[in-house]
């Protein structure tokens, strides 16, 4: 846990700066982040690639390849629900080892910009929540595709090179030209990193961001169910 | 013996790497897109701004172009060090001990992880797209310096590399804290190193000798004094660094095998 937490904040510390040299060349400040917010979207960010965990195990992936996830289908439960369950609690478990550590590292360190209304904590709260929800819905996608394509490790590590760009880990997707902003915003991917840093920022309106993570988390998880039923017919028991 | 036997054991790997071509090939292509994603990121900055630490946009680029095919390279060679945590743990290390042959490129020649070549390539098109944009007053030295550059640049990672995994002989899940130093010292190095605040510069690109990957070497092909005031000719030491960088490589991972006890089992 300590070196993964060294490597966090290794990282942190190197996109800071980053950010910090681009905002000094601009006179301070770049669409709507002064070198306090930009400090604390970064914090904030590495936080939540925990929490949300971004970049999960090819576990199950795994178990589809090998077999072993029949003995996950014949249990009388709901796989992608038991398979959420599990991971909401690794979140709770997360948040404490996770999410807090690189945010208060953040805020003792560097300017930090906290929420100018108290209502922005339990909200963040609930959009960080969201946002583990959609990337589980991403995660589990991603391992279920085994079913059809059995090495499923092209997609895997497609996915884990590009999360962070797109989801707003890397750069404020508010740095993007307009029409790279519009078509991001348009996709899932926001809503797992940028939209709950938009709501501790208070950049945008905070329902609206709820609202639209809601939208993407029913989305996910509703693709994600239908996929798997469409798998289960698929399966073919080998052996005996 | 052993020079006839590392060629056969390289061939072997590839051989067996080239067999699924499919899946090699999206891992090529996955390793394409991952270097040209750092560069989404030099270049979204740069639509909101004109130069970052005084360096204009191609020559940001140069710098991460020179770190990446440098990087890149290492990965290549020293990448398979990512596993030592597994030969430790397991005492499979014990093997290599036993073999008549040295252990560090026993480990290196264990797996060439052939797709790395797709950053490679990504980075080479961006250097010569790069060269080919900035203000350069050739000459045939500053050929040399753009050939030797990455050159040394992999050799000064893969000395990192050496290094930071010697860890794992003390802390057997090291490899994280390993990591922090390759993969954030790639990331460190791909910018101007005048944009870091003094302590970190002081540890990523002088105790890791980061800044000689690409940040002095672009200096001295830019012609252009270095902002926090070392003298032009430091450009040109890369080769010297990474020979120096190798040197105790060689001796902190010599140092550590001795440290090694064996699982016991």
């Amino acid at each position: 846990m300590l070196a993964g937490m060294t490597t966090n904040v290794v990282f942190g510390l190197l996109r800071v700066a980053i950010l910090v040299a681009a905002l000094r060349a601009a006179n301070g400040e770049i669409a709507d982040y002064d070198i306090a917010a930009a400090n604390t979207y970064v914090w904030i960010g590495q936080g939540l690639l925990g929490f949300v965990l971004l970049w999960g195990t090819n576990e199950l992936a795994e178990r589809v390849r090998s077999g072993d996830v029949v003995v996950d289908l014949y249990r009388p439960w709901n796989l992608q629900g038991a398979l959420l369950a599990e991971d909401v609690g690794r979140g709770g478990y997360a948040l404490l080892t996770r999410l807090v550590p690189p945010m208060v590292f953040g805020m003792l360190l560097f300017p930090f910009q906290f929420p100018q209304n108290a209502v922005q904590w339990p909200l963040f709260g609930i959009s960080a929540l969201l946002a583990l929800v959609i990337s589980f819905g991403f995660r589990f996608l991603i391992d279920i595709s085994s079913f059809w394509l059995l090495d499923n490790r092209g997609l895997y590590g497609f996915w884990n090179v590009s999360s962070g760009l797109l989801c707003g880990l890397t750069v404020p997707i508010a740095f993007f030209p307009g029409w790279a902003r519009d078509v991001l915003w348009m996709t899932p991917f926001p809503a797992v990193l940028q939209a709950p840093i938009d709501v501790f920022l208070g950049h945008g309106d905070p329902w609206e961001l709820l609202l639209l993570q809601a939208f993407w988390a029913v989305v996910m998880l509703g693709i994600g169910h239908v996929t798997l039923q469409r798998a289960m017919r698929k399966v073919v028991l080998q052996g005996g | 013996m052993a020079e006839f036997v590392y060629p056969k054991l390289i061939g072997a790997r590839l051989r067996s790497q080239l067999s699924y071509r499919a899946s090699f090939a999206i891992d090529f292509v996955t390793q394409v897109i991952a270097q040209g994603y750092e560069m989404v990121v030099i270049l979204v900055l740069f639509t909101q701004i004109d130069a970052l630490g005084g360096f204009t946009k191609n020559e940001v680029l140069l710098m991460y172009a020179f770190a990446g095919a440098a990087f890149g390279v290492a990965d290549l060679f020293a990448g398979q060090l990512d596993n030592l945590p597994t030969y430790i743990r397991t005492g499979s290390f014990d093997v290599l001990l036993m073999r008549p042959l040295r252990t560090l490129p026993q480990i290196m020649c264990s797996d060439i992880r052939l797709r790395r070549i797709g950053r490679i390539t990504g980075a080479l098109a961006v250097m010569f797209y790069a060269l080919a944009h900035v203000p350069v007053d050739w000459s045939p030295a500053k050929v040399l310096l753009t050939v030797l550059t990455p050159v040394a640049g992999a050799v000064i990672y893969s000395a990192v590399w050496v290094v930071a995994c010697s860890i794992c002989f003390w802390i057997v899940e090291g490899r994280e804290f390993a990591n922090a130093v390759t993969y954030g010292s790639n990331a460190f190095t791909s910018y101007p190193i005048n944009v870091y605040s003094r302590p970190l510069r002081w540890l990523m690109a002088f105790v890791v000798p980061g800044a000689f990957v690409a940040y002095y070497p672009s200096l001295a092909l830019l012609g252009r004094q270095d902002p926090l005031g070392l003298p032009g000719w430091v450009g040109w030491t890369s080769p010297l660094v990474a020979a120096l960088a190798a040197g105790v490589a060689a001796l902190v991972w010599r140092f550590a095998v001795r440290h090694y006890r064996g699982t016991g089992s």
